[in-house]
């Protein structure tokens, strides 16, 4: 625990003196490679730790970023304000969203929430008066001091920080404990008096709340939305950064973006078929390593230890 | 304690518990046999919310409980375990029991406090009564077949029952480790006072512990006596005990 720690703190130093030396261009993928962690692993409470499919995660993302920038760029509130509005918009839609689907079980689930997410991505494609549509939001006003990269990019990394520890603390509170029983076991956790929708309800709208986070620091580091950001392909990209990672493992969905989103920016350079590349690793780890990379090392060097999520 | 009058339950045209009766006294042993088929998880099914009857009551403490899902049954004080091991795979076999203990003191929807420790107390003691303290932070995956049974009960008495139902507690075991069972099961009866209803196909095992017990055959009821009434009983000669030769 204690390594964990020391390997934790030399990490965030390492980050926050990234932009230091880096070229402008790479401390924005940086920001980039952080929220989208941010969003990987928010995905992962929901389907890492309780088990439910939750096949649409970038919907909430996308809502989370729409809300903020609808906010800064239609209204005079405070920039704040903004940035708080869009995470809680996701959540609500996490919510209602979930009181529709949680009927359904597994697979089901899954399914009604791509076709639900879809309907909002249309909404999203199509209203142009409003969301502008297919060309999405650009130009968004923000202030001035997270309004440079470097700033942007402290913004991010403090949010992300502070967002890690949130859901660390969520996972190993007895709600988290009892969310994974569930995911193990919905039958027996409902035998020993657990509501077990209730419980899976409560973590969509925690996931989607921090899936809206990681929406609205896309706004800060990009400036601009567009509604690709929910398509579900995107979706399915956050589901793999998961699988890549180790879903059961806090940390793994943060390997597995940061691989993913590296994979990209890198090997797209070189040949637009860098997805092929991500198909070919993407195959080898589930053979492989079925726990995904971070579970792999986790078992491999704290055996004992290593299944535990 | 526990009551069932003709309860009635049939999937597509097959009625799987037709007209089972059964009443399960406060602090007794009550055991529910029958061949295979006869019904028996099915009833048990009934009684712990997991399907609800077509017809028939089912009371417990003089209340109604039939189509109660099993989240508020166990928090009237019926808990059970299963044929099949129904655990927390990934968890350790501490966190199993605490599970079931923060459930109980509703404690599950504490988001910001740290689970680690909650309940250790109470979890320990559960571990030591059934012999799993040993093995408590081993992932209960890894444990042993009869260990995980045995951990079966252990998660049920986090929810500190009143009527604890085991269904088929020794299935699959070793010989030595069903004696261990015989022994949990007596021990959380003498000495914890517990109500128990289980069924089992160990012949030997029933006629040991059981003060009571109720047959069933077709899903029907033949009869319910103390352990004499049963053996003498013609009709359960006939349909069950000489027929297929197990006791």
């Amino acid at each position: 625990m204690k390594k964990t720690h020391v390997a934790l703190f030399l990490l965030l130093a390492a980050l926050c003196s990234l932009p230091l030396f880096l070229p402008r261009f790479y401390t924005y993928i940086a920001a980039i490679v952080l929220l989208t962690a941010l969003l990987a692993t928010s995905l992962n409470l929901a389907i890492g730790y309780g088990g439910i499919y939750q096949f649409h995660h970038a919907v909430f993302y996308g809502i989370g970023a729409y809300g903020t920038a609808l906010m800064l760029t239609r209204t005079p509130m405070p920039a704040a304000l903004g940035l708080l509005v869009g995470p809680l918009v996701s959540a609500l839609l996490s919510l209602v969203m979930g009181v529709i689907c949680i009927r359904l079980s597994k697979l089901y689930f899954g399914m009604l929430q791509i076709s639900l997410g879809s309907l909002v991505w249309a909404t999203v494609y199509r209203w142009y008066s409003f969301t502008g549509g297919d060309d999405g939001i650009h130009g968004i006003p923000l202030p001035d001091r997270i309004a440079t990269p470097d700033g942007a990019y402290y913004y991010t990394l403090a949010v992300t920080a502070l967002c890690f520890f949130a859901m660390h603390r969520i996972v190993g509170s007895p709600f988290g404990k009892t969310l994974q029983g569930i995911r193990d076991n919905p039958v027996r956790s409902s035998a020993i008096g657990v509501h077990v929708k209730a419980h899976q309800l409560v973590a969509l709208v925690i996931a989607g709340l921090f899936g809206g986070v990681a929406g609205s620091l896309f706004v800060v580091v990009n400036n601009s939305v567009f509604p690709d950001m929910m398509f579900w392909t995107f979706s399915l990209e956050v589901l793999i950064m998961c699988l890549l990672g180790g879903m059961y493992t806090f940390f793994g969905p943060l390997a597995g973006a940061s691989i993913l989103v590296l994979l990209r920016v890198f090997v797209s350079v070189y040949t637009q078929y860098w997805s092929l590349l991500l198909g070919a690793i993407l195959t080898l780890v589930i053979i492989f390593l079925p726990d995904g990379v971070l579970g792999y090392a986790v078992r491999r060097f704290r055996p004992g230890e290593g299944r535990r999520a | 304690m526990l009551r069932v009058e003709s309860v009635v339950k049939s999937f597509g045209g097959f009625k799987a518990v037709n007209g089972a009766n059964l009443e399960v006294g406060a602090g007794e042993i009550v055991a529910v046999i029958g061949p295979n088929g006869a019904g028996k998880t099915t009833l048990f099914h009934l009684i712990t919310g997991h399907l609800s009857p077509d017809s028939g009551r089912i009371l417990f403490k003089d209340r109604e409980i039939a189509g109660l899902p099993p989240h508020v049954l166990c928090r009237m004080g019926i808990t059970r375990s299963f044929q099949v091991v129904n655990i927390f795979q990934r968890l350790t076999v501490f966190e199993n029991v605490q599970i079931a203990v923060l459930s109980r003191e509703r404690k599950t929807f504490r988001i910001f406090s740290a689970v680690q420790g909650m309940a250790a107390e109470e979890v320990h003691s559960i571990l030591r009564n059934v012999g799993l303290y040993e093995q408590r932070d081993v992932e209960s995956d890894l444990l042993s077949h009869g260990d995980q049974k045995v951990l079966e009960i252990a998660v049920a008495l986090g929810g500190k029952p009143e009527l604890l139902i085991l269904d088929e507690p020794t299935a699959g075991m070793a010989p030595e480790e069903t004696e261990r069972c015989i022994r949990l099961i007596r021990k959380l009866s003498d000495e914890f006072g517990l109500t128990i209803l289980f069924c089992e196909h160990d012949m030997g095992l029933v006629f040991e512990i059981a003060k009571r017990i109720m047959v069933m055959v077709r899903g029907g009821t033949v009869v319910q006596g103390s352990r004499e009434e049963v053996r003498r009983n013609r009709e359960v000669q006939d349909a069950y005990l000489g027929e297929t030769g197990e006791c």
